[in-house]
């Protein structure tokens, strides 16, 4: 026994790149490549990088709902790639997940109530009765109300529908819930109202979060820890409150100097990487972020670091520091 | 320093006239834009920054759009009376515009280096052979590696951040006056953000080039703008110099804007301030103050007529009762 609820162990995803019908061995796109990290029961995860780093996928690898090319997620310490058709079903009630776009995610032709429904029949919980008792709960849980059940999605802003998704991921008192961007989508004034029903709910069903978002600020503000991912790979992980303060890997040092500050009198020294991200499908040899570099070093172009801790909770992968 | 205006919007008026009903999208707006500085637009999805901008370049679509009433003074003369001629030629030339997607900007079946010589070809009048030169020396001015290369490319070869930098040497080719920047930076990521943003200060030092800057990131403003404007529901609700705003946001929406963005010193999982509610819909606007639904401190005269706005401190301007009843 670990302790953790969920224990993600060396997780590789390469997508086959698709070329025309006939040809083969096109190479592939390693989305992640080797990523592990744990999450403690009632903790938030925090996940940042830049676009197409594998955030997502990861996301998604730890809920299965995409096959890993390797490696294995523990939940409740079991390996869930192991888990029959029917035991992983049986898995899914724990395991939730909110996607950033509330417009695309919630079925059109539905209504509320019927999306709330839904997990609950596919799962064969309770009678119509209580579903719909659950289903008010829900309403009531996340702030709208029980007249709202019979509408449909196109009826609601883009908050509203946000609740709505979230609604729907706790109808069956799931113990983990992926957030993929979740408040990505929403207006600033309308982020803060989602941010804190997240945070009440969690504190209130004990739930633990992995957490996406593009936005570090807000991922800063509700995760307990958080994890840089560059790439496909972690590229340092800790307690979200020092690495912010004081981040070790010369990408998240760069990261977080390229976010703007909200206050005008206060202007920041600030590291501007040159060039783009490589491509995932042909990563840099030695560490992945070579290229971008300001720090760069001979070994760094020959060896790829591999993540360790620095200090008890401190993990970094860079040369700098092994 | 002596303010020149170069962009004065007065009382504009762009509505939609839909099969539901009229969306008073911008309704009564007024602003200047002098030389050489950045004003900022911000406010909520739907607030009408958008539609201010494609008003001011005569683009909105029509129908079911039409600009019923105001004045937009560039350099002397009322855009909203020149003809599409006209427009086309000021346009991309004395005001030019970078949007949110390069991608649904750029030409996909044409070579980015075309597309930026085209500018030149258009309003500068030079052949084919001097248009293309000048196109590479532009991609190197924005920072494009090996631009003569890069010259040949279709859009979907290059990066977001490529692009978007296309997108710039485009807009800048013909030295504009006026640089309208709708969200340049919102698809992109952070440290791509960062290049961008240095890259629009830079030339704007260079060049003097006025830039009306929209964008809903509140970091973004900080960091660009010399003054800004705060649109709620089709209405500017408060106008100022950029330190003013935020250090003293007179709006009630405005404070709740600047309060709800987590700001990195802030103890984790606290509670966010909030603007509760949501945002109105634009067919039945809330008579009164627009704002006055959402507002923690509404009172009668807040729901029955509108407010206007009104010079506080020095360059502060605010349209809210409560604001006048201080002073
Ligand atoms: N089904 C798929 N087939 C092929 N490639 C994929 C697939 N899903 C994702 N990818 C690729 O894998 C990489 C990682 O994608 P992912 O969606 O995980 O990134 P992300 O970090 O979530 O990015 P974003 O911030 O843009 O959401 C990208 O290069 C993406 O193009
Ligand atoms: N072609 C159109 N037909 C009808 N209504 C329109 C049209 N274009 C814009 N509107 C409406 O005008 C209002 C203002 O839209 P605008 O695009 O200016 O908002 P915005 O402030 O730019 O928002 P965002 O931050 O989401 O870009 C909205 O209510 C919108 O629905
Ligand atoms: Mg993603
Ligand atoms: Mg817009």
């Amino acid at each position: 026994m670990s302790g953790a609820l969920l224990e993600v162990k060396d997780v590789k995803k390469h997508f086959p790149i698709k070329r025309g019908l006939m040809s083969k061995n096109a190479g592939c796109i390693k989305a992640v490549d080797g990523v592990s990290f744990s999450v403690h029961k009632g903790e938030t995860l925090g996940l940042v990088g830049e676009s197409g780093c594998g955030k997502s996928t990861t996301g998604r690898l730890v809920l299965r709902l995409l096959e890993p090319t390797s490696g294995e997620v523990l939940f409740e310490d079991k390996n869930i790639y192991r888990l029959s058709f029917n035991q992983m079903r049986q898995l899914r009630r724990d395991m939730q997940i909110i996607f950033q776009d509330p417009y695309a995610s919630l079925n059109p032709r539905l209504t509320v109530e019927d999306i709330i429904i839904e997990p609950l029949v596919i799962h064969g919980i309770g009678d119509s009765h209580s579903r719909r008792q659950r289903v008010k709960e829900m309403l009531d849980l996340v702030g709208l109300s029980s007249y709202h059940g019979s509408r449909y999605p196109h009826e609601f802003s883009g908050g509203q529908r946000q609740r709505i998704g979230i609604a729907r991921a706790l109808a069956l008192n799931p113990k983990l819930i992926v957030c993929d961007e979740p408040v990505s989508a929403l207006d600033v004034s309308i982020q803060s109202q989602v941010l804190n029903l997240l945070m009440q709910l969690q504190d209130m069903l004990k739930l633990t979060y992995i957490f996406i978002a593009h936005g570090l600020n807000v991922v800063k503000h509700v995760s307990d820890r958080v994890g840089v991912m560059y790439l496909g790979k972690i590229v340092e992980i800790a307690d979200s409150e020092e690495l912010y303060r004081n981040a070790m890997h010369p990408y998240s040092q760069a990261l977080l100097s390229a976010v703007p500050v909200p206050d005008p009198e206060i202007k920041r020294e600030r590291i501007i990487l040159t060039g783009d991200v490589p491509s995932p499908a042909n990563p840099p040899t030695g560490c992945r972020f070579h290229t971008r570099c300001p720090q760069c070093m001979d070994i760094c172009r020959l060896e790829e670091p591999a993540l360790r801790p620095v200090s008890d909770k401190y993990m970094v992968a860079c040369h700098k520091y092994q | 320093m002596e303010q020149q205006p170069l962009l004065k919007v007065t009382n504009l008026k762009t509505h939609f006239f839909t099969d539901d009903g009229v969306v008073p999208a911008v309704d009564g707006v007024s602003f200047t834009v002098n030389v050489g500085e950045t004003l900022a637009i911000v406010g909520e999805s739907g607030s009408g920054k958008s539609v201010t901008s494609t008003s001011i370049l005569r683009l909105v679509p029509s129908p079911p759009g039409r600009i019923i009433d105001g004045s937009i003074i560039f350099e002397d003369t009322d855009l909203l009376g020149k003809t599409e001629d006209e427009m086309q030629r000021i346009r991309g030339d004395r005001i030019s515009m970078i949007f949110q997607e390069p991608m649904t900007s750029l030409n996909p079946v044409h070579r980015v280096g075309e597309q930026i010589a085209e500018a030149y070809r258009l309003h500068r009048g030079m052949d084919k052979h001097e248009a293309m030169q000048r196109a590479v020396r532009m991609l190197e001015r924005v920072g494009i590696p090996s631009p003569e290369k890069r010259a040949g490319d279709f859009p979907h070869q290059l990066s977001g951040g490529m692009r978007q930098r296309v997108m710039i040497a485009i807009a800048l080719s013909c030295r504009p006056a006026l640089l309208i920047a709708d969200e340049p930076t919102t698809a992109l990521d952070v440290t791509i953000q960062a290049q961008i943003l240095d890259l629009m200060r830079k030339l704007q030092e260079e060049s003097r080039t006025s830039i009306l800057l929209i964008t809903h990131d509140l970091g973004v403003v900080a960091e660009m703008a010399d003054r800004v404007i705060v649109m709620y529901a089709g209405k500017v609700v408060e106008e100022g110099d950029v330190a003013a705003i935020f250090k003293n946001p007179l709006h009630p929406y405005t404070r709740g804007l600047l309060g709800s963005i987590p700001r990195l010193d802030w103890r984790r999982r606290t509670i966010l301030p909030s603007i509760e509610g949501v945002v109105p819909n634009p067919l039945e606007f809330p008579t009164g103050c627009r704002f006055n639904p959402r507002c923690p401190d509404a009172g009668a005269k807040c729901r029955e007529s509108e407010p206007a706005l009104k010079e506080m401190t020095g360059s502060q301007k605010v349209a809210c009762w409560l604001m006048e009843r201080g002073c």
